[in-house]
């Protein structure tokens, strides 16, 4: 039993959690013919519900887990991944029929019917149901109330609402004007730019995989490894100093993690270079600065030469330069991830003087 | 030659009172047409009926199945609307005041008979946010977003994060530890504006002269929380939006998204 518990720890630790999700993602994608029978999807499901059975013997996990807030979390991960395999089997079952040469299931069903009642008793089922959920729900679990507020008394770890514990997490990775910030809002801008930025009249009002391949993996990929999983990693797996803890372990508030990051700067002055820092700003960073400039200026001109060339033919130059600087920018997070993991790189530009780190 | 008895049928006292009632002048007044069990009524009660009449008389069939639909967008619609049903009562309750706030709250639990609203809020709250979320994934897994949807998509994503503020400006209203401590976290970000941050890359760009224009107590963190830190300008500031602001912005959107679902040319489906 104690072999399993640590076996799964071993497994949520943030690298090999997201490995795995990203993992799962490719397989989801590339074996998708699989993974939609029902077998599969509702093996999943079966998998997951005797997972979290297990867990409930272990205090640790059910400290987590039982929280109220934690609750909808819980609930969130059967969700997602349902919906996540409900759709690519819809799109799957839709693909098929379409190479068999026939029309899509939405357009089977294409001819009309009243609203009244068809529609109107559907609504009206959903809303009792939905109703009758939430009432269990407020009976079986009282709403958290902690001690006071106190200022002077900081719990640890301290921790935002659930929904933005995803970009809590990313402030492992980048400082907060980046993670708190800027990628916020261009999680808002690139999520209001697709409809512009892609151009595939295919796949409008019926579920498909073929027919938007890139569209799909982008978004499954942004949604559901990186927003969702990451709420699950920041709530589930960060104890006391934002430290990593399994789902089975005991959040010891004095863990020791070895903070052994490195600047950029340093690994090209100091160690590289065998020389002290230079003290003009600019000299120090001018590396990292280059490597900056030259991902978000230069890669995506490099891209539409080469690889997405065909990319760039068919969306023209202002729809590619949009989309790919917005990718860009979706995947800085990864990036950052890798090298920290396999470099211990902690900034690439660092200049703690204007609060500008990155 | 015997009289011929004409026997009329009895119909039941229900059938009769029932018939009395449809035909006073009270339930004519409200119901301008009877049930709707024939196609011409099944028109009618679209047409003349305010909250019905955000829907069609007729969609296609794949548009009412829920494997399709998820019902995502709909029951987001009804969380709302539970929530500020609840969100009403518990403003009979609760007062936005460093003295009064935790206490309140505490009393919710302690003296109000069946006091489940608060739990109802709490929960309602977080489930819109994720079917809100899955809303998304359904219009996006199903390519809904594409001509000529793409305002509508946009809409949507600005009411998404409308909904996440609503849930994070009332999470700081019970104002106990996990309040103030999570706002506290959140809004620790805005310190960190570019520029407008006093914590921000560029804020010590912005002086005249000598004078910081940026600085603890003028900078984007300051505006949301009306002071330095997390305390009685925030309580009510959160409370104003929570409860007048936002919903206010919300319902006004909510009206714009329906009006272009329908306008747009109903729900998506192949052409």
């Amino acid at each position: 039993m104690d072999a399993i518990k640590s076996f799964i720890n071993i497994f949520a630790d943030p690298r090999l959690f997201f490995l795995l999700t990203v993992v799962a993602l490719v397989l989801l994608v590339w074996k998708r013919e699989v993974f939609a029978r029902n077998a599969v999807g509702y093996g999943l499901m079966a998998v997951l519900g005797v997972f979290f059975a297990f867990g409930l013997f272990d205090e640790n996990f059910v400290l987590i887990i039982a929280k109220p807030d934690n609750v909808p979390i819980v609930a969130l991960i059967f969700l997602v991944i349902f919906f996540t395999w409900y759709s690519m089997r819809e799109a799957v079952l839709n693909d098929e029929r379409v190479a068999a040469g026939d029309d899509v299931i939405e357009k089977q069903e294409s001819d009309r019917v009243w609203v009244w009642p068809d529609l109107v008793y559907t609504e009206l089922i959903s809303l009792i149901l939905c109703t009758a959920i939430i009432v269990v729900w407020s009976i079986g679990l009282e709403a958290p109330i902690e001690q006071p507020a106190n200022p002077a008394a900081t719990p640890n770890p301290s921790k935002a609402p659930w929904y933005f514990l995803g970009l809590q997490e990313m402030l492992v990775y980048f400082d907060p004007w980046l993670a708190g910030v800027v990628l916020p809002s261009l999680i808002i801008v690139g999520l209001m730019a697709i409809p512009y930025v892609d151009t595939n009249p295919k796949g409008n009002g019926y579920y498909t995989f073929n027919e938007r391949k890139a569209e799909i993996v982008i978004f499954l990929f942004g949604f559901v490894v990186l927003w969702s999983s990451l709420i699950v990693l920041g709530t589930f797996l960060r104890g006391p100093n934002w430290n990593f803890f399994g789902p089975f372990e005991y959040w010891d508030v004095h863990k020791l993690e070895a903070l052994t990051n490195v600047q950029l700067s340093e690994y090209v002055w100091v160690r590289g270079l065998g020389q002290a820092l230079p003290d003009n700003i600019l000299l120090r960073e001018s590396v990292g600065i280059l490597l900056t400039l030259a991902y978000v200026f230069a890669l995506p001109v490099i891209l539409a030469r080469t690889v997405f060339r065909n990319y760039y033919e068919k969306l023209g130059p202002t729809r590619f330069y949009v989309s790919v600087v917005l990718f860009l920018m979706m995947l800085s997070l990864p990036v950052k991830m890798l090298t920290r993991w396999v470099f211990n790189l902690k900034y690439v530009v660092s200049i703690p003087e204007y609060f500008f780190n990155i | 030659m015997a009289d011929a008895k004409t026997i009329e049928p009895q119909e039941s006292a229900l059938v009769r009172g029932w018939n009395w009632l449809t035909e006073t002048q009270i339930w004519t007044s409200v119901f301008r047409h009877a049930a709707p069990i024939n196609d011409r009524n099944r028109v009618l009660v679209m047409l003349s009926n305010v909250f019905l009449h955000l829907h069609p008389v007729r969609l296609k069939k794949h548009g009412v199945r829920l494997r399709y639909t998820w019902c995502m967008g709909g029951l987001s619609f009804f969380l709302f609307l539970n929530l500020t049903f609840t969100g009403v009562l518990l403003m009979f309750y609760y007062r936005p005041t460093l003295e009064y706030a935790y206490s309140d709250i505490v009393g919710l639990r302690e003296h109000v008979p069946l006091g489940i609203m608060r739990e109802m809020h709490r929960w309602a709250a977080h489930a819109m946010v994720i079917t809100v979320w899955l809303h998304m994934f359904r219009v996006f897994m199903t390519g809904s977003y594409k001509p000529p949807r793409e305002f509508n998509w946009n809409v949507g994503v600005i009411m998404l994060v409308l909904t996440l503020l609503l849930s994070f400006t009332g999470y700081l209203l019970p104002w106990d530890q996990l309040a103030i401590w999570a706002i506290t976290v959140g809004s620790n970000m805005a310190r960190a504006t570019p520029f407008l941050g006093y914590e921000g890359p560029g804020a010590s760009l912005l002086a005249l002269g000598d004078v910081q224009l940026i600085h603890a107590a003028a900078d984007a963190r300051f505006a949301l929380l009306g002071g330095t830190f997390v305390g009685e300008g925030a309580l009510l500031r959160f409370y104003v939006l929570h409860c007048v602001a936002l919903p206010l912005v919300i319902g006004f959107l909510m009206a714009v998204h329906f009006w272009r679902v329908r306008k747009d040319g109903g729900i998506s489906g192949p052409l």
